[in-house]
């Protein structure tokens, strides 16, 4: 049982902030397996020593899964940690044959790898700075990349939400502050994906339970402007 | 044996100085998987590698049948999975899995990454300051890691120590670069590097530092800041 598999592992805690896309990932991968959870949410201007002594190496940042109270740092780990360490629950979240999984783990580090990096340039940049054109230019090439991989298929794993899209999806709240600072329409850019952001929400009720609504994000990220005096 | 006539079927697209490249050579030495190596001229791309990698456009890129794996540290744990009768790179509690590969990552993003700033950053630059302080930082961490252990594994070479022991070659340069004293930052990472060194997969696949060295000069000229 789910519960008794967590149990023997430890009481899981999630330690999250709302709208991080990296702590949202690990949200919809433990309510997919099925698997109970606490939350503790922080407050990045001011973390938690909890937090601080979890994840040492890099100051603290969410997300951290402690299980007991051993903590598992970075997003695509912990997905892979919950895959592994509970195989007998829910559903695996990376496909079965390796070269399948090979393609999933290349995809989701291209989203790290890329996205996060163009868009701390459009949302985190003094207002009118270059670096906001540039960020929303390769914004865009990198989500079109994406809308190419995703081709006609309803989800980057094929006809229900795998690896690639748990990865992807926490982003889909933030496009509304991107489109705002960067001057651009996700929708109009790259309707695939817009349509498929739309589609995990609808379709899979743990993402619509997992995610912030757009205007939470912006009036967050809009307060952080604030605090760094960017505008 | 039919197999390993023919290479199992893999060919890796690499190039001699690469790290990531490395990496690859020393998990398929580690396992005892031949191979066809296919060293690529970076200046001049190939159609093979062009198409094999049209995202990236980069080695390493690891073909199975043809079929290409991109990004060395997905390649490293394909390998595991589509050669689990070859010794594991991996262990195989979910625990120390999730361990090496935080560690596997954390020197993707806080060594490479600022060993680039370090050298194309113009010297004395305030961003090269910055990444000077930020290879210290990382360096000690890593040492850290290690601690009294033979390897960053633990008691056997494993795929952390894959991971990053293409970087010991670059431990002088990053020294000369950032100014610091590789031996006072990271005594035991030192040891370590000499200690993998002496496994044949390891030396058969990296190139002595002061060859690296000779490299970082041909960067910082090309693709330097002036």
């Amino acid at each position: 049982m789910a519960g008794d598999k967590a149990s023997s592992c430890g009481a899981l805690v999630l330690l999250n902030c709302f709208v991080s896309p990296f702590g949202n990932r690990v949200r919809i991968a433990l309510k997919r397996k099925g698997l109970p959870y606490e939350e503790k949410s922080e407050n990045l201007a001011a973390k938690s020593q909890l937090l601080l002594s979890s994840n040492p190496v890099h100051g603290g940042k969410v997300p951290v899964l402690l299980v007991g109270d051993k903590p598992v740092c970075e997003s695509l780990v912990i997905l892979e940690f919950i895959d592994e360490a509970f195989p007998g629950t829910g559903e695996q979240l990376l496909p079965a044959a390796p070269c399948a999984r090979a393609h999933a783990r290349f995809w989701a580090s291209y989203v790290d790898t890329k996205l996060p990096g163009c868009a701390v340039r459009v949302w985190r940049s003094p207002k009118g700075a270059s670096a906001v054109e540039e960020g929303k230019k390769d914004m865009v090439a990198v989500l079109k990349t994406l809308e190419a991989e995703l081709g006609g298929k309803p989800y980057f794993a094929g006809d229900a939400l795998g690896y690639v899209d748990v990865a992807l999806v926490p982003f889909a709240p933030w496009f509304l502050t991107y489109e705002r600072f960067g001057g651009f329409s996700v929708a109009a850019e790259c309707p695939a994906i817009a349509a498929w952001a739309e589609r995990c929400v609808k379709e899979n009720e743990l993402v619509a339970t997992s995610l912030p609504e757009p205007e939470q994000v912006f009036q967050f990220v809009c307060a952080m402007r604030k605090a760094f005096g960017l505008d | 044996m039919a197999v390993e006539k023919n290479n199992n079927g893999l060919q890796l697209l690499g190039f001699w100085v690469s790290p990531f490249a490395q990496r690859c050579h020393i998990a398929l030495a580690e396992k005892g998987l031949s191979y066809e190596s296919l060293e690529q001229d970076l200046s001049n791309k190939s159609e093979l590698l062009l198409r094999a990698n049209p995202v990236h456009k980069k080695i390493p890129v690891l073909l199975h049948g043809g079929r290409p794996i991109c990004e060395s540290l997905v390649i490293l744990q394909y390998l595991d999975e589509a050669f689990p009768e070859a010794s594991a790179l991996l262990p195989s509690d979910p625990g120390a899995r999730a361990h090496a590969r935080f560690w596997a990552g954390f020197v993707d993003t806080k060594v490479f990454e600022c060993g680039v700033r370090l050298w194309k950053r113009k010297a004395g630059s305030e961003p090269q300051v910055q990444a000077r302080k930020e290879m210290v930082e990382a360096l000690r961490t890593l040492d850290a890691e290690l601690g009294d252990k033979p390897f960053l594994a633990g008691e056997a070479f494993g795929f952390v120590d894959v991971a990053v022991v293409p970087f010991a070659a670059w431990l002088v340069s990053y020294g000369r670069l950032g100014e610091f004293d590789v031996e006072e930052v990271c005594p035991r990472l030192v040891a370590w590097a000499e200690r993998c060194g002496e496994r044949e997969s390891v030396a058969k696949s990296i190139h002595p530092p002061e060859k690296v060295w000779e490299f970082v000069g041909f960067l910082k000229n090309k693709l330097g800041d002036k």
